[in-house]
């Protein structure tokens, strides 16, 4: 081809808008963040009262461990956390099923849940410590009602979600009602489950903490209560540091079992 | 075995699909059906397989289906309906585990239907890892896989290329040298019927009727090298269908 003056390479327009991994990113705004306050306290910009620096939190802290009553307060937490989440799970999942599979359900619950779900259940929980009790029960059913809802909801959807073609399939070669339910029905609404389990831990968190200040001894919601009506800060941050790993420990979790059951995806 | 339709009458939602359809299914043969898109063929191939029920006749088998059949009609799907999260050999296996076969049988099933669609390297394989050939052939594995009396295909190799397609041809020709079935194939494609069919019929547009049913004497293994031969049969069809497929390709969906 001749050489033309005015011949120049194509603009290229295309690139962007994929997002790929960048490793270490997050850890490192974590890490200069944390330097930027602890800065900020030493040189007195921050007040001690307004915040304490990172240090003294995690002084509080590595008391808490000497003490020994981190794990008193962890594992109360924790207990009411799996009871209240794995029984709202469940039970979400086997209502969210029923949605997915039968009219009459369907008809019956998807105006209940509509009209349940946006209820903030910590203002049903003098209710709950009516019914369950002041101790572990009114607790676990604040838990378990928080995270019943948004599992119905993700589990019906990814019900509904399944391809009608695979269904077909599986009736076309004389499978029972059960196993296509079990086989075809149930991995396939995996997708759509899964992350649903991400909204529903990270609500249980939230209520946990909500229905520990109202009348628990121990418990990281009980911890977090004390020290804010002693104003202690630094104990404070300690406190929500728990919950804050707490959440990432349950989302590394859920990362990994999505890794596991759903590696048949692309 | 073989099928009888007997004066099929479908709708949907008011709207006549198909309108007296009388046809035969002889045991043995491929019976390819034709015809311009939303001419119901589709429609009449989940008629056949009992998937639909018809509003008006009725799809009759003739006879017992072998013994040994596990499921006597069988589809092949044009979109394969592999389950995503089983392996090659898994997706074979779904059809077989409702029959309570034994494992020892379950597996040397699956280990022979692979190997009769050169799938044996891919057992473990998942479809998201398949050209779109092999996961047709891990279709065409499961189906045989149940041993069926008649197998219904829809449109099986619409989703390929077109090198692929001819692979495939070639594949079902050779199986079905090997062991001759009945099987009813659904194509919107003249070249694949004229390669795959004894006898082909021609629906009109919607509401699908017959219009004409032709027969091709030619034995299939010798149809590939005498593509010349089969040309005025595909012409002969193409001036069937080509006013219809026009006034079809200008027709509103659901209006």
């Amino acid at each position: 081809m001749p050489e033309n003056p005015t011949s120049q390479p194509v603009p290229f327009r295309g690139g962007g808008f994929n997002p790929r991994p960048r490793a270490l990113v997050g850890l490192a705004v974590m890490v200069v963040l944390i330097a930027v306050w602890e800065t900020g306290c030493r040189t007195g910009i921050i007040h001690p009262l307004v915040l304490p620096a990172p240090s003294e939190a995690a002084t509080a802290f590595m008391e808490l461990v000497d003490s020994g009553l981190l794990w008193t307060h962890l594992g109360a937490s924790l207990s009411r956390l799996v009871i209240g989440w794995t029984a709202g799970t469940l039970l979400g999942i086997a209502v969210g099923f029923a949605i997915g599979l039968f009219s009459l359900a369907r008809a019956g619950m998807v105006p209940l849940v509509a009209a349940i779900f946006p209820i903030p259940k910590i203002a049903l929980l003098p209710l709950f410590i009516i019914w369950f009790g002041i101790g572990e029960g009114s607790k676990v059913a604040t838990i378990l009602f928080g995270t019943f809802f948004p599992t119905v909801v993700a589990t019906y959807g990814g019900v509904d979600n399944v391809d009608r073609g695979l269904i077909r399939m599986g009736q076309s070669f004389g499978l029972s009602w059960v196993s296509i339910v079990r086989k075809i029905i149930l991995p396939g609404a995996l997708p759509a489950i899964l992350p649903g389990f991400r909204i529903s831990a990270a609500i249980a968190i939230v209520l946990l903490v909500a229905a520990e200040m109202i009348g628990a001894e121990f418990g990281v919601g009980a911890y977090i209560l004390m020290a804010g009506s002693l104003m202690a800060m630094d104990q404070l941050i300690a406190g929500v540091a728990i919950l804050s790993t707490i959440g990432l420990t349950v989302s590394w979790i859920i990362g990994r079992a999505e890794k596991m059951l759903l590696r048949w995806r692309v | 075995m073989q099928l009888t339709l007997n004066g099929i009458n479908h709708r949907y939602g008011g709207m006549p699909v198909l309108s007296d359809i009388d046809l035969e299914i002889p045991a043995g043969e491929i019976v390819c059906i034709v015809g311009p898109s939303g001419c119901g063929k589709s429609t009449l191939l989940r008629l056949i397989g009992g998937l639909e029920r018809p509003d008006e006749g009725a799809v009759l088998e003739h006879g017992a289906p072998p013994a040994d059949s596990l499921n006597p009609l069988t589809y092949i799907f044009q979109d394969f309906a592999l389950l995503p999260w089983r392996s090659v050999a898994g997706n074979v296996s779904l059809a077989l585990e409702d029959h309570g076969l034994g494992k020892a049988e379950t597996e040397a099933i699956i280990d022979d239907v692979l190997a009769r669609t050169k799938l044996s390297d891919f057992k473990n394989a998942l479809p998201r890892q398949l050209s779109g050939g092999m996961k047709q052939r891990v279709a065409i594995a499961r189906a045989l896989a149940v041993r069926p009396a008649v197998l219904l295909m829809d449109e099986p190799l619409s989703a390929l290329d077109s090198q692929t397609r001819e692979l495939l041809m070639d594949d079902l020709v050779g199986l079905w040298s090997k062991t001759p079935f009945t099987a009813v194939y659904v194509t919107h494609n003249l070249n694949e019927a004229v390669r795959l069919g004894h006898k082909i019929v021609v629906l009109s547009r919607r509401p699908g009727r017959i219009r004409e049913v032709v027969s091709i004497d030619m034995p299939l293994a010798e149809r590939a090298d005498r593509v010349g031969e089969l040309a005025s049969k595909q012409e002969q069809l193409w001036s069937l269908i080509r006013d219809e497929a026009a006034a079809a390709d200008m027709e509103l969906i659901d209006a």
